[in-house]
């Protein structure tokens, strides 16, 4: 679904990935780990162009996104995205922030992106939120509201970065039941995060990276239980 | 009895005023058409100015926000020669004096023209705009970057993130600021009497020059400028009320 060849960023004399090659197939949820300026955040933001790579291509569902003739409006309406900072829009309603892109994209009509908007709500326990404003709702409920709104377009993949770092503590487990829940649907998901706990119970694959490259990867079980990189062997010693 | 007769003396020299300054020969009539002057002015150069203003601030943050990511070519070189074209607007605008651009207006760019009503709206409204596109350009900075990146993950263009996202949060950040100059600017056309404009400032200046009776005539004109302004201001917060909706209550 998503092919990342050669991937490169540079801000300034900065290198922040140096060169990442990774396939993610439908249906596949990958959560990224490591620790903080390793490179995670700005290699999911890459996938839907949120930065622009200073090198190497990157494919989704078979086009190469990073040519410059590319509609990347196009391709993000298929890839949701989830902030640490939730983003949501202030001066709209829980309802219009739902239907908001769905209808100025063309994408339904108003009557079904409503419809579509409350079954989204009713399916994260927030139907009696719709028509309460962003600065009325807790942490963990405008993140779940997030989520939805990403769902709201119907995208092919959902990319989230480190969606429960800016949560209290008591309110990341809400969030992590939803996106277990959309990971049990069949989501394709790529998961930057600090959640160990969730990289183990819901990731098909983990990655580990430092310093702009991939350092380990492997399933949940090899990362967690035997890793073999002495920086990864570091890094969890750390976290767990 | 001393005190009451002082009184009425006085009441009755304030009466003879006031009939000299605005009941003879009707100058009550100069005020109010003075009055409709100025607010026409100050109603064109408003709408001048925030017309030349929101187009400056998009054009500046635009480049401001894209000038490194965009790829070469000649939306690029357009947009960097509309960046500089704004630049310069803004910098001689702002670094001259008010009066001395509508006398340059009226007796050089438009001398052949007799219209100086229309010339002092034009000067007011290109004088406002520059103030104007530096309080819209606070306004789109003081929205957070991760609404733009939110509204174009969710596949809006740039326009439409603009437009449907950034512009309404804009709009209320910036409503008391654009207030502040709108005021401003009404009573900046106080000066348009430089190019023989018969505004309120002008009409009450005339009534003196006619009665030798300063006090009444000015005064007038002050308070008129004064009731204007509380009434925009009155009406400027109704608005402010009506857009604070989604904030914290």
């Amino acid at each position: 679904m998503i092919t990342v060849k050669n991937l490169r960023k540079q801000f300034g004399d900065l290198e922040v990935l140096k060169g990442i090659d990774q396939h993610i197939s439908p249906g596949e949820k990958v959560v990224i780990i490591g620790p903080s300026g390793s490179g995670k955040s700005t290699f999911l933001r890459c996938l839907n162009l949120l930065e622009t790579p200073t090198g190497g291509q990157i494919f989704f569902e078979g086009v190469n996104i990073t040519d410059p003739k590319c509609d990347i409006n196009a391709i993000r309406r298929r890839m949701g995205m989830v902030f640490q900072q939730f983003n949501l829009f202030p001066h709209l309603t829980v309802m219009q922030n739902l239907t908001l892109a769905p209808v100025t994209t063309g994408l339904m009509d108003k009557e079904s992106a409503a419809r579509k908007a409350s079954q989204l709500l009713a399916r994260v326990g927030l139907s009696d939120k719709a028509d309460a404003y962003p600065a009325q709702l807790s942490g963990g409920q405008k993140q779940r509201i997030a989520i939805v709104r990403a769902l709201a377009m119907n995208p092919d993949v959902m990319l989230f970065d480190e969606p429960t770092s800016a949560l209290d503590p008591e309110m990341v487990g809400e969030v992590l039941d939803v996106m277990k829940q959309l990971a049990e649907d069949g989501m394709t998901m790529v998961v930057v995060t600090h959640e160990m706990g969730f990289a183990r119970e819901v990731g098909d694959r983990v990655l580990f990276m430092d310093e702009g490259i991939v350092m380990e990867e492997g399933t949940p079980q090899q990362i967690f239980g035997n890793p073999q990189n002495p920086r990864t062997q570091d890094f969890l010693r750390k976290v767990l | 009895m001393t005190i009451l007769d002082g009184l009425s003396a006085w009441l009755s020299d304030l009466k003879a005023e006031f009939i000299l300054n605005f009941i003879d020969k009707n100058r009550w009539e100069m005020l109010v058409q003075g009055l409709q002057t100025t607010l026409l002015i100050a109603l064109f150069a408003c709408l001048l100015g925030i017309a030349i203003g929101v187009l400056v601030a998009v054009v500046r943050t635009t480049w401001d926000s894209t000038r490194l990511t965009m790829r070469r070519g000649p939306g690029r070189l357009a947009l960097s020669l509309l960046n500089r074209i704004c630049l310069v607007y803004t910098t001689v605008i702002r670094g001259t004096p008010v009066v001395v651009q509508l006398l340059i207006m009226y007796y050089i760019i438009f001398a052949s023209s007799n219209n100086g009503l229309m010339v002092a709206s034009l000067a007011f409204g290109i004088n406002s705009g520059a103030y104007v596109s530096e309080i819209i350009r606070s306004g789109i900075l003081s929205v957070d970057k991760g609404q733009m990146e939110a509204g174009r993950s969710l596949g809006l263009t740039y326009l439409q993130t603009m437009l449907k996202i950034i512009a309404p949060q804009v709009l209320k950040n910036v409503l008391p600021t654009l207030a502040n100059e709108f005021i401003a600017l009404l009573k900046e056309t106080s000066v348009a009497g430089y190019v023989a404009v018969a505004d309120l400032t002008f009409a009450g200046n005339r009534i003196r020059g006619v009665t030798y009776s300063p006090f009444m005539p000015l005064i007038a004109v002050a308070l008129i400028y004064l009731a204007v302004v509380m009434f925009f201001t009155w009406l400027v917060g109704k608005l402010e009320r009506r857009l604070r909706q989604g904030d914290n209550r």
